[in-house]
């Protein structure tokens, strides 16, 4: 409370031609402060940061940098002003050393020194604890070390104002730790840094205080350690409270020896995933846990034959089946809803009609397209059905927020009406509303005969939704948890102890 | 299938080991002139397959002479190729070469080693010393040719589109020469200048030709400066409906006597076509057996043939290409 | 209404590749204000206009199976003159060896020739596709010797191809006003047209071009469809030699189609589509095509020199390039959205919205949602 603002903006108001992105939204950014910018996807977060980046212009309102007026008219006027940005996608060179990434495109010079520069990155490394040395190649760093970089590179701009925008996304606990630890010493160094993350529990654990943004307004400022978490969520989804927490788990019917849907014995596949067996009931939703590298994901995308199947048999309703492709898979009524959704589940030129009907066109056959009417017809109807949040059907994918993209790729599977449906990580990215909304949706799937497998890195999210878990560790099924047992703890518990 | 890949390089590097070691097994022998032949490839153009063939011909072992063939458009494999013949102790070395230059050392390395050289077909730069004769086709006179054939049979005024080759090549340059000359003396006009291209393009002609009736000009006279160029120039006049040949106001003239061309000359649909001679070998081997090699550059003759004179005797001996038979147009 | 919207928003991609044209038009139409006219010349329609869709049929063709290959496989077939060349050789052949010359050998030769563009077409497929050749590489292979193969084929001289009914192919038939050749073109774009109708052809090639890894994990196999365009671009270039060579009247292995995948690929580029793959449009590389021509065409018509007429080609279209190119377009799209911001601040400042209190660390929105 004490300390100065460094940064006040005032006012901030923005168009895009028919859509108002901003209006009216302040933002102040004490020195040595890690503020947090939240809000779901659409709320203005990223044009907020455009703008004070200088990557867009603002239509009103004013920006004060340490007391004085300033007008960014380009990224580079901002970060000569000691604005520095750090993307969730890293925007480095991974061919390049560790300080050739630092320092190029950066000197004034033509020639680079290279001693010179070596010695200075590793002491900015040092400094900053980051473990990586600066003849080091940059893809030979993990992904969070990476990050560490692209904020060093950032920082070292004489930056006065940091911006994370989702540095989380792709890293994992330990990962975070790490991170975090970073922010803390650039904070105690006086840099105010702006963090936007859609991973409520980070906000808690590093911010001091709290903007909150929805549909392109300033809602309110607010101290952390003062605005219980369930009440940010609220303040983000404009919903009241009864809403955010009425999920109620579907139990399927208590019926082990009924034939099950789906039944894979000693499946085993080319990405290195040990053979397993694996069951799902009709209207049972299972999934399964472990950390991230655990094999989750390289079971799935086994059972969907996403990766080479290697070895094993399926069963389909009891009977023995050959799947081989995924087209196979799809025929036999799997869907399979990928974990990268950038790289594996979108097309992200296509329009959202095209990625809707894509998978059922497939089906269907080459010879057999959906005529204009038709594909635009079920686009319509899953656009309402699932409040996809689209200009038009035939919006290239790719200007939609995650969010919505994710629901287009649900839609894509729900069109083509599987027995059962595979979601890796369906709510990764994506903004608390939406997340609420799938996992309210698997479980109407789920009462409604649909067996699911839902799988995410959130584990209180697979509790909420899941009536069993099928715990992983270093590629393999190290046990099984359901009804009583399914807690947090017991999950914990059995990656500690399972695989020895 | 990396693997695949991997088997089929393989492969392809033992075939081409094996086919060059056969090809020098084979042609070893006895009591022969032996001569090396360094050629452009045949499937060069119509032309250069006529010249590789009447090599082939001519230079045969029925003819008394041991011959080694090298045929390719790189000038650097044109030069290796030369070496290997110098080092196979070959009597005579005959070339024509892709590129007039880099050829000094060469040349003068098969004088030290006593190998005569003939150059045919296309000149190279470099010291006169350094080869025994070159027998070429004169581009100049060509279109001196052309050109004398122009204002001696086309009324007056004589208004000409010009169709060019590839620019700056030597058949461009010498069968333009004496028309632009003439213009320039004003003996004729030159109403549309313009060109096939690098590949003398039957369509590109054709646009040209197009362009001049689309711009209304007035013209009597297509000098294109290869066969196929002339065809698309008159797949343009017939579009249009303008009259040409025996009997047309366009007069149509063209270079290399292909026989389809000819046969057009002779039916009347074209009016002349220029001879651009492939077959220099005869006339070596003339030099050869007969041991009168002359010094420096000698011209070959060649023929003008107009729809009146045109034999089927000409047509059978100095055509070159598919003859598409009497009275057959190709238009 | 949507459809209508649609419809304006399909265009909008084109508005590259028609521009140039309108820009080409008007020089012309400087030049000669008679450009259009058309005229009868023995039963035939003549002028600029049938000159130009005579004159750009062949790359027409080509530039349609580059647009397919471009997208799927993100390169291009630097063979297809090639290609065309030695299905057109074999057709000769046929027709040649067939004896007496009817309206049945010729079609019998060009379906002959169509399987040999297919063959050449899974040549280069399968380097592409299985084999995980970079296109332009895959295809160096046949651009390098396919005219020794044509050549060869041809029996090493030009054959002639001087029957009527090769004639009437290469020119016009009598009765008919307009020149075959363009007749044979439209009959192929439709045929192209019927085919996007009918197949998930557009989707397929799309989504391998654009995403092929999520492609794959919906179902399509990306080799498959990638050896597919392949196939397609064999057949564009056997119904493009096919053409050449009746115009022609005689096989020249050396020249048919020489250089033609230089303004093929240039076709696709001016039609609006990426180099890069993914979404196409054949209509664009179509109005591409015919551009080309017409700038053939121009330039000969403004009497440029000789000598200069590839520089000024190439200026022409680099000129076109940097106005199509993602850099000016952002620009310009920039500047027309400040020219409407400019003009909503205007608006704004009349109703006399800026009043605004000092910033307060209120929840001052918050019950606006109940």
């Amino acid at each position: 409370m004490l300390s100065e603002n460094i940064l006040k903006m005032e006012g901030i108001g923005k168009s895009f031609p028919g859509v108002r992105a901003l209006h009216n939204v302040d933002l102040t950014l004490r020195k040595g402060e890690i503020h947090a910018l939240m809000g779901e996807n659409g709320a203005g977060k990223s044009t907020l940061i455009k703008i004070l980046t200088g990557v867009y212009q603002k239509d009103v309102g004013r920006i004060i940098l340490e007391g004085r007026p300033v007008h960014f008219r380009s990224p580079q006027d901002a970060q000569n002003m000691g604005i520095g940005t750090v993307f969730q996608e890293i925007a480095l060179c991974p061919n390049l050393t560790v300080a050739e990434n630092m320092f190029i495109g950066r000197s004034r010079n033509a020639f680079v020194k290279w001693k010179q520069m070596n010695t200075k990155a590793a002491e900015m490394l040092s400094s900053l604890g980051i473990p990586a040395s600066p003849t080091q190649e940059l893809a030979s760093c993990s992904i969070a070390v990476q990050q560490m970089i692209a904020i060093a590179r950032a920082v070292d701009m004489d930056c006065k104002i940091l911006i994370l925008d989702e540095p989380t996304s792709s890293l994992d606990e330990d990962e975070v730790q790490k991170l975090f630890a970073l922010m803390r010493q650039l904070k105690d160094r006086g840099v105010g840094i702006i963090f936007i993350t859609h991973f409520i529990d980070e906000v808690y654990a590093i911010s001091d205080r709290i903007t909150v943004l929805r549909n392109g307004e300033l809602i309110g400022e607010y101290q952390t350690s003062a605005l219980p978490q369930i009440e940010l969520i609220s303040k983000m989804m404009g919903k009241a409270l009864s809403d955010v927490s009425a999920i109620k788990k579907h139990e399927p019917p208590e019926s082990d020896d009924s034939v099950p849907v789906f039944e894979a014995k000693a499946l085993s596949s080319a990405a290195g995933v040990r053979p397993f067996n694996f069951k799902i009931q009709k209207g049972e939703v299972n999934g399964f846990a472990g950390l991230l590298g655990s094999g989750r994901s390289e079971s799935v995308r086994a059972i969907f034959a996403a990766d080479k199947v290697s070895g094993g048999e399926v069963k389909i309703n009891g009977r023995r089946v050959k799947i081989k492709t995924p087209l196979q898979a799809m025929k036999q009524g799997i869907g399979y809803l990928p974990e990268d959704r950038k790289g594996d589940g979108i097309i992200d030129e296509l329009s959202v009609c095209d990625n809707l009907i894509l998978a059922l066109q497939v089906m269907k056959g080459f010879f057999k397209p959906l005529s204009r009417k038709q594909a635009e017809e079920f686009a319509d109807q899953f656009i309402k059905k699932l409040d996809i949040k689209t200009p038009s059907p035939n919006t290239p994918i790719k200007s939609l927020s995650g969010g919505n993209q994710q629901k287009v790729i649900l839609a894509r599977w729900l069109l083509t009406q599987p027995m059962y449906l595979i979601l890796d990580e369906p709510t990764r990215g994506i903004d608390v509303g939406t997340k609420v909304e799938i996992q309210k949706l698997v479980l109407k799937l789920a009462a409604d005969g649909m067996s699911l497998t839902f799988i995410s890195s959130e584990i209180d999210e697979m509790l909420r939704v899941c009536s069993r878990l099928i715990v992983m560790k270093d590629r393999e099924i190290v046990g099984e948890l359901s009804g009583m047992n399914l807690t947090e703890q017991d999950v914990m518990h059995m990656i500690a102890q399972g695989g020895k | 299938m990396k693997r695949l890949t991997r088997v089929g390089l393989l492969l392809l590097v033992v075939v081409l080991v094996l086919s060059t070691v056969c090809g020098f097994t084979l042609a070893a022998s006895k009591k022969l002139i032996k001569v090396g032949i360094v050629n452009l490839p045949p499937e060069e153009s119509g032309y250069r397959q006529a010249n590789v063939e009447d090599m082939n011909v001519v230079f045969s072992r029925e003819n008394g002479y041991d011959a080694k063939q090298t045929n390719t458009a790189d000038n650097s494999e044109q030069i290796a190729a030369a070496r290997g013949y110098i080092r196979d102790g070959v009597d005579y070395l005959l070339i024509s070469a892709a590129n007039a230059s880099g050829w000094d050392d060469v040349l003068r390395s098969a004088k030290r080693a006593g190998v005569r050289v003939i150059l045919f077909d296309r000149a190279i730069d470099t010291d006169p010393s350094n080869y025994e004769a070159a027998l070429l086709s004169d581009m100049h006179y060509e279109g001196r040719l052309a050109t004398d054939w122009v204002l001696n049979n086309v009324p007056k005024p004589i208004n000409v589109v010009l169709i060019r080759g590839q620019l700056g090549s030597a058949a461009e340059i010498g069968r333009s020469a004496p028309l632009l000359k003439a213009a320039e003396e004003g003996k004729l006009n030159i109403v549309a200048d313009g060109t096939g291209g690098d590949t003398w393009s039957l369509e590109e002609a054709r646009k040209v030709v197009e362009a001049a009736i689309a711009a209304k000009k007035d013209f009597n006279v297509i000098y294109a400066q290869n066969d196929g160029m002339a065809q698309g120039a008159v797949q343009a006049l017939e579009a249009a409906g303008i009259s040409h040949g025996k009997n047309g106001k366009v007069k149509i003239i063209g270079f290399d006597f292909n026989r389809f061309a000819l046969r057009n000359v002779q039916a009347g649909y074209w009016d002349a076509d220029v001879q651009c001679n492939p077959r220099q070998a005869g006339q070596i081997d003339q030099w050869i057996k007969s041991g009168k090699i002359p010094k420096g550059i000698v011209y070959q003759e060649e023929l003008i043939l107009t729809t009146d004179t045109i034999t089927d005797e000409q047509i059978e001996k100095y055509g070159i290409n598919a003859d598409p038979g009497k009275g057959v147009i190709t238009r | 209404m949507p459809r209508l919207k649609r419809r304006i928003n399909n265009l909008s991609h084109l508005f590259l590749p028609l521009s140039v044209l309108v820009i080409l038009i008007i020089i012309n139409l400087i030049k000669g204000a008679d450009y259009f006219r058309i005229t009868m010349v023995n039963g035939a329609l003549y002028g600029n206009i049938p000159n130009i869709l005579f004159g750009a049929s062949e790359l027409v063709i080509l530039s349609i199976g580059m647009t397919l290959v471009t997208a799927a496989s993100r390169g291009q077939d630097i063979s297809i003159g090639e290609s065309g060349a030695i299905s057109s050789a074999i057709f000769v052949q046929y027709v040649l060896n067939a004896g007496e010359v009817t309206l049945c050998t010729i079609l019998v030769g060009f379906l002959i020739s169509c399987v040999a563009g297919l063959v050449i077409g899974a040549f280069n497929g399968t380097l592409v596709s299985f084999f995980n050749v970079q296109p332009m590489v895959a295809t160096l292979i046949l651009f390098l010797g396919g005219r020794s193969i044509a050549f060869i084929i041809d029996g090493k001289v030009s054959p002639i191809l001087a029957n009527e009914i090769s004639n009437r192919i290469g020119t016009v038939i009598p009765g008919v006003p307009i020149p075959t050749p363009i007749i044979l073109t439209a009959v192929f774009i439709v045929v192209v047209a019927v085919v996007l109708r009918t197949t998930n052809l557009r989707l397929y090639v799309e989504a391998v071009g654009v995403n092929p890894s999520a492609a794959r994990l919906n179902g399509i196999n990306p080799k498959k469809v990638i050896f597919l365009t392949f196939l397609l671009m064999g057949v564009c270039s056997a119904v493009a030699g096919f053409i050449a060579v009746n115009k022609a009247g005689r096989h020249d292995s050396v020249n048919l189609l020489k250089f033609i995948m230089m303004d093929a690929i240039l076709a696709v580029a001016l039609g609006g589509n990426s180099l890069g793959g993914g979404k196409f449009s054949i209509t664009g590389s179509i109005i591409g095509a015919y551009t080309i021509e017409m700038l053939n065409r121009t330039l000969l018509r403004l009497e440029v020199n000789p000598e200069a007429i590839k520089a000024f080609k190439a200026v022409f279209i680099i000129v076109l390039m940097v106005i199509a190119s993602p850099v000016v377009r952002v620009f310009v799209k920039k500047f027309l959205d400040e020219a409407k911001t400019i003009v909503a601040r205007y608006s704004v400042r009349q109703t006399g919205g800026l009043n605004k209190g000092a910033a307060s660390i209120t929840d001052t929105t918050g019950k606006k949602g109940e």
